[in-house]
């Protein structure tokens, strides 16, 4: 098993809100509120919630799309929130991304060549026209199309065939993470799963890691070695994937999985029962004052309201962010091990994975 | 219960376009039974969208063309209908609610403005009740967003579509969709724009009135989970074809038609495994769609003659209908 | 055209594949184009406008007439079959100098386009993509040129130095670019929020790389339509300035010179403000169909069909 990749601590995203003659600061949207979790060079993470989770901010602000309000977070050993223009520029290679929707990832105004080759001309890749067009050629052919299409446009393209493009394109510089966010959502059923094989069999191929981000939790049930489901901005459950879905321990996820729409008697089987679905998602604005989630769920007690649960690694591997479960699992455990706190750090036991 | 509220029948559309003629609906024919919940599976460029436009009669003549088939929804020929015709069965007869209801309400205008609006537009026609009164109009908005359960009724009309979260904007238009008293709906991908727990509220609130209002819907979506979930019996559309229609149960449990199984193969479960490779193939330029059964250039099982002719449609047990060269023999239904 | 087949990139299969592509885009916008009636003609009058403008000295039966030529014997003279639009006071042929008047307004157009549109262009590209104090500066500046009439600023400056229609293009460009800035400001804006401007920022990719590969192209079309109706303003400015004294000084033909000459004149010598009346506004009227054409068309292409 390799290192960690990606180590993300204490991550937080607000994004200000501005009104008035002078755009004065009104609030915030506290889109991402202390997140951490690490990716292995060689696993696929999968990050699932829904809209205000925060999950496609944490995947933009990784690769500082957006500078992160506060937080560390650690490529390769090296402090990403701390780059200068230099340095991220040689970040860019080693991490890249794919967006959700193929209609607008791609410049309509450009040709396939024209958008693949911005990589290569960007950092120098290719000594002439000539060079960089066999490069162009051959990555068309790792996503399983004809060298032809790079003479076609976007509008002249499939949404299946346009992903592949958006996908050729992260590929381009050869990273070792792709931050892949919700790359099939726009996507027929069949051509979902052509393109998720593609991006399995590129990820052995070329020994990356992803960060498979998704709303679609039978998606990543299929891929993740590993998933982290958000609500809210914050982490509420973390765990080995088929762990996440066999024993779900927080009241969310267990409403979440219950909620997924499936085709088969097994699937209907292993769906935890008697799951309310009421009740809508609360603003990222002015969220609810201690576990987000309580204002929804059957379970909550006082202390929910009050108090913010950490993240603690209740079964070894499985993290958990409510106070019902952990304490009800509390009991079994011997050791709890805080993953958020600055004790932890300092005394240096670090007990993720 | 046993009378047809919609019922398609060999359907073919077309249209004029830049390469040539493009022959999207290839004969396509469908029905829904009163307070039935029937679906209609398909991928992106099947034709769900153009069959759609025929039934609400809202498919621009040209650059379509409609060369053969029937609509007849609740007895009457839409297709032949005037456009003031037209004008009276939506809302009350047929009533359509769309994919993105984000965007689908007027910003500038409270949710009660475009309700009432609804309302009145629906009842010009009946001279027997004259012009409504406020009052009528306010009880009748009240009744139908109670019945789509949307929490405290007067706020909701004096809100902007803005205020609203997605899932209360679909509420709404569920609402404006039913409150004429149509006894038919069609729901386009009502789910699809939805936080998975918001569409599942969604989905559960169209089942409901299904029972409470004997109300028939017809669900449109690719998602065949929320097919199996929410129907009683599925169409499968490929490339302007019906090539398969069955009770959910049986065409989930064993699809015959092989475009039914690789679409069920490809989808991922939450029991985990692998996923399929898909069905390999795009779907066909329909200004030069394959000759005779459309699927044949995909299909691992295809014979010479489903290059030839089109297959029939063959009845393999009652309520279970394949349209597949696998499966004809004596004595075709069509 | 959309298959899975993977076809060797040979050179001959690479070049059929490229003009297969090319064509196809061409083939569509002409489609698009021809289906628009009022595209169609609008570009038909502008077309021959120019050709004729170009080849003027092969086209018009008395080239010489352009410049200083007098012959009193044939001045005054109604529209007849020698001289299709009659002759000027000083015997002058009407019909070539309104070909050649036709050739000093396209100059004016294409200069003073060709310098206020791409300033224009490049300050809103800046000010929409770096926001921020940039922003607030170029756009105030911004306002404070718009709100100065064009016609008035050209007298100004024509007066304050001399009335040459090189100053004349020089006052009318120096208000003309904050129209472009304004609309490129406005669709950068937009367009910088696309995934795929993130894209390029994620590659690495320089600002201006950026700006000119990215966004720019998209806001092509808006532009070309813009220009094009411009091209009958311009047209309109200029020919406004030669009518009141200013620009095109005699000899020289220039539409709106002549027709402030022949201004004298009317009702008696009506050839010769009638037809340069109707030159300038065929001509704006060709580009004012032509740019809405063009923006039908295109707005027809954003909704994809």
């Amino acid at each position: 098993m390799n290192g960690p990749i990606l180590i993300v601590e204490g991550l937080v995203k607000h994004f200000p809100l501005r009104a008035g003659l002078f755009h004065k600061q009104t609030g915030e949207v506290k889109a991402v509120e202390e997140v951490s979790f690490d990716i292995t060079a060689d696993e696929i993470f999968g990050l699932v919630g829904e809209s205000g989770s925060g999950k496609s901010t944490v995947g933009k602000t990784l690769l500082r799309i957006y500078k992160p309000t506060k937080g560390i977070i650690q490529f390769k050993g090296m402090d990403v929130t701390k780059l200068t223009r230099e340095t991220l520029h040689s970040l860019r290679k080693q991490a890249q991304i794919v967006f959700q929707d193929p209609k607008s990832s791609l410049n309509p105004r450009r040709s396939i060549r024209s958008t693949l080759e911005e990589s290569l001309i960007v950092h120098k890749i290719g000594k002439n026209g000539r060079d960089r067009q066999k490069i162009v050629a051959d990555l068309l052919g790792m996503v399983e199309l004809s060298p032809n299409y790079m003479y076609k446009y976007p509008s002249m393209l499939s949404g299946g065939q346009r992903q592949r493009v958006a996908i050729a394109r992260a590929l381009a510089l050869k990273p070792s993470f792709i931050v892949l966010d919700e790359p099939t959502s726009a996507l027929d059923v069949s051509v979902q799963a052509k393109v998720i094989r593609l991006l399995q069999r590129l990820q052995v191929e070329r020994q990356m890691a992803y960060l498979f981000i998704s709303h679609d939790l039978s998606l990543v049930r299929t891929i993740a070695s590993r998933t982290a489901v958000m609500y809210l901005g914050r982490i509420q459950e973390l765990a080995a994937t088929a762990d996440l879905f066999t024993n779900p321990l927080h009241p969310y996820t267990k409403t979440l999985i219950s909620a997924v729409p499936v085709v088969s008697a097994e699937e209907r089987q292993m769906k935890p029962k008697n799951q309310s679905h009421e009740g809508e998602i609360p603003s990222s604005i002015n969220p609810p004052s201690g576990c987000a989630f309580h204002p929804r769920c059957r379970l909550a007690e006082q202390v929910c309201a009050q108090e913010l649960p950490d993240l603690m690694e209740v079964i070894p591997g499985h993290f958990v962010r409510c106070h019902i479960a952990i304490d009800a699992l509390s009991a079994n455990t011997r050791e709890i091990h805080l993953v958020d706190s600055i004790q932890q750090k300092a005394s240096n036991k670090i007990t993720r994975r | 219960m046993d009378q047809y509220i919609l019922e398609i029948r060999d359907l073919h559309v077309y249209f004029r376009v830049y390469e040539g003629i493009s022959r999207v609906l290839d004969g396509v024919s469908l029905d829904v039974r009163e307070g039935e919940q029937v679906g209609l599976a398909g991928e992106t460029g099947c034709g769900k969208t153009v069959t759609m436009k025929a039934v609400m009669g809202a498919l621009k003549i040209p650059p379509a063309i409609i060369p053969k088939g029937e609509v007849i929804l609740d007895g009457q020929n839409v297709l032949k209908m005037s456009a003031e015709q037209l004008h009276q069965l939506k809302g009350t007869k047929v009533s359509m609610i769309f994919q993105d209801p984000m965007n689908a309400l007027n910003p500038v205008f409270t949710v009660g403005t475009q309700l009432f609006d609804v309302i009145r537009f629906s009842n010009r026609h009946n001279s027997n009740q004259g012009k409504l009164s406020k009052k009528e109009l306010l009880n009748r908005a009240i009744t139908v967003l109670d019945e789509v359960r949307l929490p405290d009724p007067k706020r909701i009309l004096t809100s902007y579509s803005l205020e609203l979260s997605g899932g209360m904007r679909q509420r709404v238009l569920i609402a404006m969709a039913l409150v004429n008293g149509p006894r038919f709906l069609i729901a386009d991908e009502p789910q699809t724009a939805l936080d998975v727990t918001i569409g599942a509220q969604i989905l559960d609130l169209l089942s409901g009135l299904v029972k409470t209002m004997g109300i028939s819907v017809l669900l449109i979506t690719h998602n065949l989970g929320v097919i199996r979930e929410t129907t009683e019996r599925v169409n499968i559309m490929y490339a302007g074809q019906m090539v398969e229609a069955a009770s959910t149960a049986l065409l989930f449990e064993n699809p015959k038609h092989p475009y039914s199984q690789g679409l069920l193969a490809s989808v991922p479960r939450l029991t985990g495994g692998d996923i399929a490779e898909g069905i390999r193939g795009t779907v066909p330029d329909y200004t030069r769609a394959p000759s005779g059964c459309r699927f044949h250039p995909r299909c691992d099982h295809a014979m010479p003659i489903c290059s030839q002719k089109k297959p029939p449609l063959t009845m393999l047990k009652p309520g279970h209908y394949v349209r597949c060269w696998l499966y004809a023999k004596e004595g075709e239904v069509e | 055209m959309r298959s899975d087949s993977l076809v060797s990139s040979s050179g001959a299969a690479e070049t059929v594949a490229k003009w297969a592509a090319l064509k196809d885009t061409f083939g569509r916008n002409w489609y698009r184009f021809r289906r628009n009636p009022i595209s169609l003609i609008g570009g038909s009058m502008v077309l021959l406008v120019i050709i004729v403008a170009i080849l003027a000295p092969y086209v018009t039966p008395y080239p010489e007439h352009a410049g200083a030529f007098t012959d009193f014997s044939i001045a005054f003279q109604p529209p007849s079959q020698l001289h299709w639009f009659g002759t000027d006071e000083v015997g002058r042929d009407v019909f070539t100098r309104v070909i050649f008047g036709y050739r000093v307004s396209l100059m004016m157009a294409a200069v003073v386009l060709g310098i206020s549109v791409p300033f224009g262009i490049f300050l809103g590209l800046v000010a929409g993509y770096f926001s921020g104090w940039i922003e607030t500066i170029i756009m105030r500046i911004t306002d404070v040129f718009l709100s100065l009439p064009a016609l008035i600023m050209a007298l100004a400056i024509c007066a304050a130095f001399s009335p040459t229609i090189e100053h004349a293009m020089l006052a009318v460009a120096s208000i003309w670019w904050t129209w472009h800035c304004r609309l490129v400001h406005g669709l950068t804006r937009s367009i910088k929020t696309e995934e795929f401007v993130q894209a390029s920022q994620v590659i690495g990719s320089s600002h201006f790389r950026i700006l000119f590969k990215d966004i720019l192209p998209n806001c092509a079309s808006a532009i070309i339509v813009k220009i094009t109706l411009d091209a009958g303003f311009v047209i309109l400015v200029g020919a406004s300035l030669s009518f009141l004294g200013l620009g095109v000084q005699p000899p020289k033909p220039g539409l709106g010179t002549m027709i402030s000459y022949g201004a004298q004149h009317l009702p008696m010598q009506w050839w010769l403000t009638v037809f340069p009346s109707f030159a300038i506004f065929f001509l704006i009227l060709g580009f004012n169909l032509l740019g809405d054409g063009l923006r039908d068309m295109l707005d027809v292409e954003a909704e994809g069909i």
